[in-house]
């Protein structure tokens, strides 16, 4: 196989370990608890 | 056809929490801590996911009280999250997920004369992630070490149609609040509104920032574009294509959304998509 077609490969494990990474460490939490409440920022009024 | 489908599916998928409506509030359950591959705003009534772009300034703003607390939240997940996908399909979410691209395609349909964006702009979109995503989220922080996230609040149209306009609405409280910043948000709404009718997906183009990361994947993606050598140069697939690409002189264009539009237009079946170098789809298979 040449090497080329190795790279997504690698790309996709590589950003794979960094969810996993992220979901252990608990920031799906962190971006829950920033979601639930009303950005008024986005909203242009915060 | 599919992809419309698919836009207007995942538009209804992603903002499908109707009784956010009736208590004139957002979603707040579980689901909202899953970031959807599209710019969504999570303030929109009817959001069920997060806003990949959201949650990463968020993310960043905060770095510093989360160290502070012990909890490293420095942006694995949402950072993981989109290079996954990218890894995966490099920027074809924006073609067949995204809402806000989706309203950019039939904005487009309206018949009125055309216009071409300048090249040079495609490159803004970078400045933007780069600038308002992330350096000043992460460096311009209050006294407490909290910083903003600069895109939403300032720039992102997105999050005007999608929160501002329907919270105000439903919320008299919130009306209450609106002061210029609103009305500058709005005033940017309806800039990208209007160029999005004589021009072809303006917001993706020059300053999405999920398009930006995306787009740094489209050369190295699982999913990939390719043109034979029976390419005829005729140009039926730069006039269908929504970024307004030459996909014959750059199959793995960093802004192709890979919509595919342009394998369905395609007289002499140049044109095809591939997966790992495994032709998956052609005209002839699409017909």
């Amino acid at each position: 196989m040449k090497i080329y077609k190795l790279i997504p490969f690698i790309i996709i494990l590589i950003f794979g370990i960094s969810t996993a990474v992220g979901i252990y460490l608990g920031e799906v939490s962190k971006v829950l608890e920033t979601a639930v409440n009303i950005c008024l920022g986005c909203m242009g009024i915060g | 056809m599919w992809r419309r489908i698919s836009q207007i599916a995942s538009a209804l998928i992603i903002n499908s929490h109707w009784p956010s409506l009736f208590a004139r509030t957002i979603y707040n359950g579980k689901l909202k801590g899953f970031c959807v591959p599209g710019l969504n705003c999570y303030s929109c009534p009817l959001a069920i996911f997060s806003c990949p772009i959201g949650s990463l300034q968020n993310v960043l703003a905060q770095i510093r009280p989360s160290l502070a607390v012990g909890k490293y939240y420095l942006g694995f997940y949402v950072i993981g999250l989109l290079g996954f996908v990218g890894g995966v399909v490099g920027r074809m979410p924006c073609g067949w997920i995204c809402p806000f691209g989706a309203l950019q395609d039939l904005t487009y349909k309206i018949p009125t004369p055309k216009l071409e964006i300048p090249r040079f702009l495609n490159y803004f979109k970078y400045i933007i992630l780069l600038v308002m995503v992330i350096l000043l989220p992460l460096l311009v922080i209050d006294a407490l070490g909290y910083g903003q996230p600069w895109f939403c609040k300032y720039l992102c149209p997105a999050g005007t149609l999608e929160a501002g306009i329907p919270l105000t609405t439903l919320d008299s409280s919130l009306r209450q609040l609106i002061g210029i910043q609103f009305w500058l948000k709005i005033a940017i709404l309806v800039f990208f509104l209007v160029i999005m009718i004589p021009t072809k997906r303006p917001f993706c183009r020059t300053v999405c920032p999920l398009g930006a990361i995306y787009s740094l994947f489209n050369r190295i993606s699982l999913f990939r574009m390719a043109v034979s050598d029976k390419c005829i140069k005729c140009n039926r697939c730069y006039k269908t294509c929504p970024m307004s690409i030459k996909i014959y002189l750059n199959p793995q264009h960093k802004d192709c959304i890979r919509c595919l539009e342009c394998i369905n237009v395609c007289p002499v079946d140049a044109i095809s998509s591939e997966i790992n170098g495994k032709t998956i789809h052609t005209r002839k298979s699409s017909r």
